[in-house]
């Protein structure tokens, strides 16, 4: 435990010195966080009253029923931005992730590494965990203050229960986690794989990808999430992440590492 | 300590290392000689436990490559061809990574000690990244003994390094050397080599030849004596050359260099020879071929 320890507290030391890694931690979850936020402030006196026919029939149909028109619009563009929550736990850990062993590769600092008693699966937990505990606190702490803000902006108590929805708290307290694995698992394969940062980086960005589908579906009302939906995205997230860590495991060949890296 | 049989290591169709039978005694300064691209990089990291050998057997302090790797790198030092220190964190930070990581009991007194060995205890706080060359050389091997290994790995432990920083780390290899621990030394510095190790394998893919630093000189060029007269000449020369034990000999100016097997003990028949023949000798020593001669005719005839 004391190995895998060491590497978090390593990666961070080293990582959060990073400006593109504070930038993604810090910046990103504030804007996703302050944006549906300010939908919600600019359409809280907008007098409208009947938006229902501008809106999937899949969400009218969702919308409680004490909700009046305008609110329930007010509940549909929010809904539109709780997916920004599930890009965090994606992208926030790329550029950690990413850089975690071919950064390791360009510093020269892996061969002293490998070299010490840790074993690949320590190793590779130690940086999965400097990678995602960030995106997951940030990712939490964004929901915490789009919640407590929601709140307050929409002055409504039956408005604020349905913007934190369960299916939104089950999304980003079960389904972010899941995700953020999978990113990082992606990145640290990538990261093992490749010579340069920024193209481990880059490759790496490729995971949020069904993100945005998911993301483009909802807004042109092709999907909407629901908790049976939720509850199978996690499931299938759950072994997808466990096949992931697997494979990266597999991947991670100490000496192809070593002796192709030139 | 270190023992090879036969060890082996392909990448492909290349063979890196070829055969390589070995054995390295506990307590020992052993040099690995030899050219760029030989492979001596590949056997430090098979015997590390870094890559697995193709073919072959090696034993580190009794565990064996490829099935006890763990316990092996638990149990040796490495000092790799480059420092690879985290350079944006502290040196201190630096070797408290490796002493967590090599399981040292108390990592934080292990640290100081081996800042404090060093001359780094000034710089404990400072980011590696500002630090020279040398002191970036000093950390690294200071981190490859925090977990105090019986054996220990340099590569190029004092390339790229100023004259007084490299003198500095060999005094030090010295002293690790008098502590009792074994230290397989990969250099291309042969003057390095001729002070520091007890014994030397030269290696161009597969090992050409093992011996002290003295047996090798008198292996490949023989020993050669330099009897300095007041007046050389041909007849001196001619009755040296009918003993029987003389390999070779030649005059330069006044000089008559005789190349022997055993100069301790066919040297009073040579001065009595020349004294019989009225030479006046004013002194005798013998002639060194430097390592570095020893290396490149070695090289050069594989």
């Amino acid at each position: 435990m004391i190995k895998i320890k060491t590497i978090i507290r390593k990666e961070w030391a080293e990582v959060f010195k990073k400006k593109m890694v504070l930038f993604t931690v810090i910046f990103m979850p504030l804007f996703f966080t302050v944006l549906p936020l300010v939908i919600l402030f600019s359409t809280r006196n907008a007098g409208v009253e009947d938006y229902t026919s501008e809106m999937p029939a899949q969400f009218t149909q969702m919308c409680p029923e004490n909700l009046a028109g305008g609110e329930c619009f007010q509940v549909y563009i929010a809904a539109q931005f709780m997916l920004l929550f599930l890009m965090m736990p994606l992208i926030i850990p790329v550029n950690i992730a990413a850089y975690s062993i071919v950064g390791e590769k360009t510093t020269r600092s892996l061969e002293p590494l490998l070299a010490t008693p840790i074993t690949t699966l320590e190793l590779l937990t130690g940086k999965n965990l400097a990678s995602v505990i960030p995106a997951v606190l940030a990712t939490y702490l964004g929901f915490l203050v789009y919640a407590v803000g929601a709140t307050i902006i929409v002055q409504d108590a039956d408005v604020a229960k349905a913007l934190i929805d369960p299916v939104w708290l089950l999304a980003i307290f079960i389904v972010g986690p899941l995700l953020a694995v999978l990113s990082v698992n992606f990145s640290l394969m990538v990261s093992s794989r490749v010579n340069d940062p920024r193209v481990a980086e880059q490759l790496s960005v490729v995971v949020i990808l069904p993100l945005l589908l998911l993301f483009f579906g909802q807004i042109f009302g092709f999907i909407f999430l629901n908790k049976q939906l939720v509850l199978a995205i996690a499931l299938i997230l759950l072994l997808v992440d466990l096949l992931m860590i697997y494979v990266a495991v597999r991947l991670f060949q100490r000496e192809t590492i070593l002796t192709r890296w030139k | 300590m270190i023992q090879t049989e036969n060890l082996t290591k392909k990448f492909g169709d290349v063979l890196a290392v070829d055969q390589l039978t070995l054995q390295v005694n506990e307590g020992e300064v052993f040099g690995f000689l030899g050219p760029n691209g030989a492979g001596k990089t590949t056997t430090v990291r098979m015997l590390t436990s870094l890559i697995s050998p193709s073919a072959g057997t090696a034993i580190v302090n009794g565990f064996v490559v490829g099935k006890q790797d763990t316990e092996i790198r638990r149990s040796v030092g490495i000092l790799t061809e480059t420092p690879g220190m985290y350079d944006t964190l502290s040196a201190e930070f630096n070797l408290l990574i490796y002493a967590n990581l090599y399981e040292v009991k108390d990592p934080k007194s292990q640290v100081e000690k081996y800042l404090g060995m060093l001359g780094l205890s000034d710089r404990r706080y400072d980011e590696v990244g500002t630090f020279s060359k040398g002191m970036k050389q000093k950390l690294a091997i200071a981190r490859a003994l925090l977990h105090e290994p019986r054996i220990l790995f340099l590569d190029e432990p004092t390339s790229a390094l100023d004259p007084e920083s490299a003198h500095l780390v060999r005094d030090f290899i010295s002293e690790l050397s008098k502590e009792g621990r074994t230290i397989f030394l990969c250099t291309h510095n042969l003057d390095e080599a001729d002070r520091l190790c007890s014994r030397i394998g030269v290696f161009k893919s597969h090992l050409l030849v093992v011996d002290t630093p003295n047996q090798l000189r008198s292996q490949v060029f023989g020993r050669k004596v330099v009897f300095h007269l007041r007046q050389a000449d041909d007849a001196l020369a001619e009755a040296v050359r009918a003993l029987p034990f003389v390999r070779d000999c030649r005059i330069i100016d006044n000089r008559i260099v005789i190349n022997l097997d055993d100069p301790d003990v066919h040297n009073p028949d040579i001065i009595r020879t020349l004294v019989g023949q009225g030479a006046d000798i004013q002194y005798v020593g013998e002639l060194r071929h430097s390592l570095e001669d020893v290396y490149l005719q070695l090289v050069k005839n594989s």
